[in-house]
């Protein structure tokens, strides 16, 4: 079934989840599918035009109404409740886990602006680092990202993630997910953003945990101006900082 | 009601016959008839859905064979450097093309096709009036649709072009030139959009007025046909939804003219603001430009089969249902944008309560057909094929209203596939089996039937074909309004799909051909039409076809029973006008 609806590869905590929920929608509407067009083309050739027949003179059937209003209302209601708490864990931010680390990803057209914190794990300090198109975590991290834009809307896209939040401007809008196989995907925009919508991509590395330790330290250090010192305070800051209260803290607003 | 007409129109009520000696210009161009001004607006809007295909094939063109010089868009060295240079489309005419088609077939041809067209037609023959209550707001209401459209088409000779910013028009982007190099061409499309509300306006009060006051003796509400009653919820929904978007639309235009920031986040505005608006209007839009068509296709259905329609009282409540619920599902359309996560869980759940009335429409044709003696002509094939497809478009809004599995979903060629299967394989069959059904009353000749159902035939497939795998582009992760979809290699590696639905659309496109030729050939050399081909039950078919100007020829009708008495015991014949006097027989039981 995934290879009939083409779904890309899952590489997030959730994203598993909303496949099953996919999956089940989907059995459920081939099943109804199938059902009514088979009963629809059944009619049609059984009950065809022949000569000098009449037609069974009905009304209807109150019955046969409430039974499909029932059973129609019945299979939308548990989709609906199935579906609302696995949509709140991805979707609210006081539902939001713990993040491991957080970044800062502004878009403008036609480009993502992804701000790292420095050594001392923080946002919006002195140290921070931004890096232009290159959204890169640490495989099994929780990361949450705040997304703002610059000019107008855009919306964030990673297939494999199977995330998506828009970035409006004037709000600061927060969205989580963690991945979970290490590789090099896309970042996409999905809101039309103006004449360069279509190659407003980023790339998106997940790196392992050695690797990102390595990377993070030396962009770290790059962006501090390059010391040995830095580097190494860099590297351990990044350890500490995992599962740190304060990140916690930071309050989505909107 | 007759107290509003002016006193030419009320003198007129008695002597039909002095109408017709009326100068050309008054008979056929500034006309107060129903008649003429649906057919003026058939005229206006199969024109424009011939524009907005047209624009469609010049898009898919370029999902194909994106900037490839070696495969240019035919004719597309015809346009100017600004749109089409050295062989190769540019990216800000493509958002032209993605905001012009969207915005045309939605605002000029899916909507006039099936309300300015039907309702202006349909609703005085159907309930027995001999004009609309207000016959020249009702000319009024043509005659600013047309220049609302020939506007919003001069906006693609403007300086800077159309309008990019997608048939939505979300601000930042539509307000600000800096942002996407448009200004005069998105001033035009908001000017546009406005105009053609007031004609929607002035059309809906006069269908609610003329569908409440001047049913003909004995039309109560539920001897009413499913047109009529469709087109008079639909009616309700205009008078309610346009004024919201004509509102949103001014200040759209005041952001973008004088910087006025009720959109704009620099000045205070909120971009979520026109969102909350736009779809506020656009999602009773959806249902507007899908509920009449559900109407015509019950009559033609109940035609087809010989039958009574199935649950004529359910399928009344459900349009009613749809209605009412369809005022509280905007928000499915802004999970992604940021929007309070709770109000998504809302508008889930509204959304996916909207299903239940629509199921109960599908099951309800389907109990029609059973038990059916079936005829397949033209409008039937069309007819039944709204059927078919409907279900498709309804049942991939289940996935789209599930808000966590919309999350990939979202703004992907899925939602692409779900709006084409509801607003082409519904509305547009639905239309095509209207027109083929009512084109004997309109003009007094029969379509030809061979040619009609080989247009069908090909159109079903073809639009299938072209539709289909759009799905799995989308849940594959395309997304939409890419110029240029082989910049992603999770996309580029279906491009032999894309290029599989190019192909299909432009067959799609080329079938089209039939109809127009049999439309042509048929208004002038058909075979005359008598008063009721398709032996139908409802009143236009006891009128002349056409029906003269007056529309029953001095005599009013008078309603003795409901529209879809087929196969009745109390008639000898398979149907039973609803003008025929009671049989004398015993009458039938109703469940």
């Amino acid at each position: 079934m995934d290879r009939f609806w083409r779904l890309p590869q899952n590489i997030s905590t959730f994203g598993g989840d909303i496949d099953s929920m996919f999956r089940i929608i989907a059995w459920i509407t081939t099943i109804v599918f199938f059902a009514v067009e088979l009963l629809l083309v059944w009619f049609l050739f059984r009950y065809r035009y022949r000569a000098g027949r009449k037609a069974t003179y009905t009304h209807g059937n109150n019955r046969m109404e409430v039974a499909w209003t029932a059973g129609t209302a019945l299979i939308v209601v548990v989709l609906g409740v199935m579906s609302r708490g696995l949509w709140l864990e991805i979707k609210d931010p006081r539902h939001f886990p713990d993040p491991e680390l957080e970044l800062l990803v502004t878009a403008k057209q036609f480009e993502w602006n992804v701000t790292y914190p420095g050594a001392d794990g923080r946002l919006e300090t002195g140290d921070d680092f931004t890096i232009r198109n290159q959204l890169h975590v640490p495989v099994d991290t929780n990361v949450r990202i705040t997304l703002r834009s610059e000019d107008v809307i855009h919306s964030f896209f990673v297939p494999q993630l199977r995330l998506k939040q828009d970035a409006v401007p004037g709000m600061s809008i927060p969205a989580w997910f963690e991945a979970t196989v290490p590789g090099q995907y896309t970042l996409g925009c999905a809101e039309l953003c103006g004449v360069g919508h279509y190659s407003m991509d980023a790339s998106f590395v997940v790196h392992t945990a050695d690797d990102w330790a390595t990377w993070y330290a030396q962009r770290q250090t790059a962006a501090a101006g390059g010391t040995a010192a830095n580097l190494a305070a860099g590297a351990t800051a990044t350890r500490e900082r995992a599962g740190s209260p304060e990140a916690a803290a930071a309050a989505p607003s909107n | 009601m007759s107290t509003v007409a002016t006193p030419q129109e009320t003198g007129t009520h008695g002597t039909h016959g002095n109408h017709e000696d009326l100068p050309f210009l008054r008979k056929y161009v500034f006309s107060t008839d129903h008649k003429v001004i649906g057919i003026q607006f058939l005229f206006m809007s199969l024109l424009f859905l011939l524009l907005g295909g047209l624009l469609a094939m010049a898009m898919r063109w370029q999902l194909a064979w994106p900037t490839d010089p070696s495969r240019p868009l035919p004719g597309g060295s015809l346009l100017p450097d600004t749109m089409f240079t050295s062989g190769v489309m540019l990216p800000e005419f493509y958002n032209a093309l993605v905001t012009m088609h969207g915005t045309i077939m939605v605002f000029f041809a899916i909507m006039p096709l099936l309300v300015g067209v039907w309702a202006n037609y349909l609703i005085p023959l159907q309930i027995g009036a001999d004009d609309m209550a207000f016959p020249r707001l009702n000319m009024a209401s043509f005659w600013l649709a047309l220049p609302a459209g020939l506007l919003m088409l001069a906006s693609f000779a403007v300086v800077g072009g159309a309008a990019n910013a997608g048939w939505t028009g979300y601000p930042p982007l539509s307000i600000n030139e800096v942002y996407s190099g448009v200004k005069t061409g998105q001033q035009l499309w908001a000017i546009s959009l406005v105009i053609l509300g007031f004609s929607s306006l002035m059309g809906a009060v006069n269908y609610i007025t003329t569908i409440i006051n001047m049913r003909a003796p004995g039309m109560t509400w539920f001897r009413l046909p499913l047109s009529t009653w469709a087109l008079f919820i639909t009616s309700i929904l205009l008078l309610l939804a346009v004024p919201v978007l004509a509102g949103g639309l001014i200040m759209l235009f005041f952001d973008m003219t004088f910087g006025m920031g009720f959109f704009n986040p620099a000045t205070g505005g909120q971009p979520l603001l026109w969102q909350h608006l736009f779809w506020f209007f656009g999602h009773p839009e959806v249902y507007i430009l899908i509920l009449p068509a559900m109407g015509f296709v019950s009559d033609i259905i109940a035609n087809g089969a010989r039958k009574p329609i199935f649950g004529y009282k359910a399928m009344v409540w459900a349009i009613v249902g749809i209605g009412f619920i369809g005022w509280v599902v905007w928000g499915h359309h802004m999970f992604m944008s940021g929007m309070n996560p709770l109000l998504g869980g809302f508008f889930m759940v509204t959304t996916l309560i909207i299903a239940v009335p629509s199921a109960i429409k599908t099951f309800n044709w389907l109990g029609t057909l059973w038990g059916g003696n079936i005829r397949f002509h033209a409008p039937n094939l069309h007819a039944i094929s709204f059927v078919a497809l409907f279900v498709i478009g309804g049942l991939s809004g289940v996935f789209l209203a599930a808000a966590p599995v919309d999350v990939p979903l979202h703004d992907t060629y899925f939602v692409v596939a779900h709006i084409h299967y509801v607003l082409v394989g519904g509305s547009l069959f639905g239309i095509f089996a209207a027109i083929t059904f009512w084109f004997p009353k309109m003009f007094g000749r029969m379509m030809n039937e061979p040619l009609g159902k080989l247009h069908w035939l090909l159109t079903f497939v073809f639009f299938n074909l072209t539709f289909f795998p759009m799905h799995m582009l989308g849940s594959a992760g395309m997304m939409r309004r890419l110029y240029d979809p082989t910049n992603y290699p999770h996309i580029a590696q279906y491009q032999d799909t894309n290029v599989f639905i190019t192909i299909s659309a432009l067959l799609l496109f080329a079938s089209q051909t039939l109809f127009i030729v049999n439309f042509f050939w048929s208004l002038f050399r058909g075979k005359k039409a008598p008063a009721n081909p398709w032996q139908a039950n409802s009143l236009e078919w006891s009128a002349p076809s056409p029906p003269p100007h007056g529309n029953w020829g001095g005599h009013m009708p008078i309603v003795h029973r409901g529209p879809y008495e087929y196969s009745s015991p109390e008639s000898e014949e398979d149907y039973l006008m609803q003008t025929a006097p009671p049989t004398g027989k015993p009458a039938p039981v109703h469940s």
